[in-house]
């Protein structure tokens, strides 16, 4: 791995685990997987179209995320039920469209070098979800406790939503080369998880969710090349393992 | 749908005319008008499903509506909703809740400390998560959290729903005295017929038909209360 993929991966991870703080505590964990499914479709297309499949990905996932915003904005009980449809649905249409061995990557990610212009695109996003995240956390928070409350403090609800699903939907996309279409969603919120699980502030919990994502991300990459298997499904496993160890009782740590 | 921040009388701070509010086929209110004046305090009262937590949703513009709701130039608005639903485990302190709102108002974290002072919640009661806290604890954090921005106009869903007796008292001391001290004009929903003839200058009673609005010795008739709520209703005036 060079030092710049090094570098991006850990922007990568850095992400996950702030916006999945924030998925945990909003009760988002469920939709981190439909959501990332949506991408298939994206790079199935933009393979067919000769285009880069990130770029595919990326423009598939700021629509999803533009439908679950549009959906839970009419609210009622039906935007579960629109999740779970549209997007096995897409799920489906992209594995018809992205065949072979693009079809394994497109799901477990790995394999090839990432581009330049992958790079820069790619750290100039995590940089942007980074700084949305940190700035605005005070925003998020009120709006997690009562978006009534977010709005009597003159904090504009919507336009939050809208603008925490769309890091959402590219912090995915930045996971895509590393933990693919099926993996992704599992680093977003396994240690957001465990960072919920031990934290007892905000603070601790965005730090220990940033920590573990990209020790999780780093140790998980670097078992995978000893091992000489794909990436992916190693890192979210070192993420469930440090899960894991969280669950143990207090006791247990102190005695350690 | 019309919302205008500008045009009430003098010393009105909320105008409020032919207000309707939809959900999808049923009709919630009906043609609401009432106006309140600056520093006083106005109780809602009325049966469940009346209308009351949608009235002052709709004042604070969380949901859509027809008529007019008119707030006097510069009203700052603390909202203090009913009892959320929130995970025990979250780990969001009280500290963290007033800083975030000391933030996105802008104000010096300096100002937290005597809101939670006001308000009587200790500093060990504010580090602790805010879905540990008991009900009557995250009542007066939600208040110290609108106190942090300085409001003018205070709103409150039930404050004292789901605590314990001597915490509503205690609750209901704190936002009379508040509202003295502070000179806030509050309106507040409650279903102790007794606070509301105690503390209240007019009172805003709801029925899924009509809607009824006056000082308590007016509004909390007999005859219409039992029109009302059906039945025999009796409360008790305390002497302080």
């Amino acid at each position: 791995m060079t030092t710049e993929s090094l570098l991006l991966s850990i922007a990568m991870a850095i992400a996950a685990g702030l916006v999945g703080s924030f998925a945990v505590m909003r009760r988002m964990s469920l939709a981190a997987d439909p959501l990332s499914h949506v991408a298939l479709p994206g790079i199935g297309i933009a393979l067919a179209l000769h285009i880069h499949p990130v770029f595919g990905a990326v423009v598939a996932l700021v629509f999803g995320a533009l439908l679950v915003w549009a959906v839970e904005e009419r609210g009622g009980a039906t935007t579960e039920s629109v999740i779970g449809v549209v997007f096995s649905a897409a799920l489906a249409i992209g594995s018809i469209m992205t065949t072979g061995e693009d079809l394994i990557e497109a799901l477990f990610g790995g394999a090839g070098a990432l581009s330049s212009s992958e790079k820069i695109f790619g750290l100039l996003v995590a940089s942007a979800i980074i700084l949305f995240i940190i700035v605005f956390r005070n925003s998020l928070i009120i709006m997690m406790v009562s978006p009534d409350i977010a709005r009597t403090a003159g904090i504009n609800v919507k336009r939050f939503d809208l603008l925490y699903l769309e890091s959402f939907a590219l912090t995915i996309a930045l996971g895509l080369r590393y933990l693919g279409v099926l993996l992704m969603g599992a680093l977003i919120i396994i240690p957001a998880a465990t960072g919920k699980r031990l934290a007892h502030d905000l603070k601790s919990m965005l730090w220990i969710s940033i920590v573990l994502s990209v020790m999780s991300t780093t140790l998980g990459s670097a078992i995978s090349m000893h091992l000489h298997r794909e990436a992916g499904p190693i890192i979210v496993l070192v993420a469930t393992a440090l899960f894991l160890l969280s669950l143990l009782p207090r006791r247990a740590w102190r005695r350690a | 749908m019309e919302e205008v921040k500008a045009a009430v009388s003098t010393g009105n701070t909320l105008e409020v005319n032919n207000l309707s509010v939809h959900f999808d086929a049923t009709r919630v209110l009906k043609n609401l008008s009432f106006s309140v004046v600056k520093g006083s305090a106005v109780a809602i009262i009325g049966p469940n499903g009346a209308g009351k937590t949608v009235l002052l949703k709709t004042l604070i513009g969380s949901l859509p509506f027809a008529g007019t709701v008119r707030w006097a130039p510069g009203v700052r608005i603390g909202y203090v909703p009913q009892k959320l639903d929130l995970e025990r485990d979250i780990p969001i302190t009280g500290v963290d809740f007033l800083n975030a709102r000391a933030a996105v108002a802008r104000k010096p974290a300096a100002d937290i400390p005597p809101a939670r002072a006001l308000v009587g919640i200790s500093p060990e009661v504010a580090l602790r998560p805010i879905g540990a806290m008991s009900g009557g604890q995250f009542q007066r954090l939600l208040i110290a959290f609108a106190l942090v921005a300085d409001p003018n106009v205070l709103l409150l869903d039930e404050p004292t729903a789901g605590v314990d007796e001597p915490g509503q008292e205690q609750l209901n001391e704190l936002v009379r005295r508040l509202q003295k001290t502070q000179n806030l004009t509050v309106l507040f929903i409650s279903h102790d017929l007794s606070i509301v003839y105690q503390y209240a200058d007019n009172v805003l009673c709801l029925s899924s038909e009509h809607a009824w609005f006056g000082p308590p010795s007016t509004i909390l008739t007999p005859e219409l209360l039992r029109q009302i709520y059906g039945g025999e209703v009796s409360f008790h005036v305390h002497d302080h």
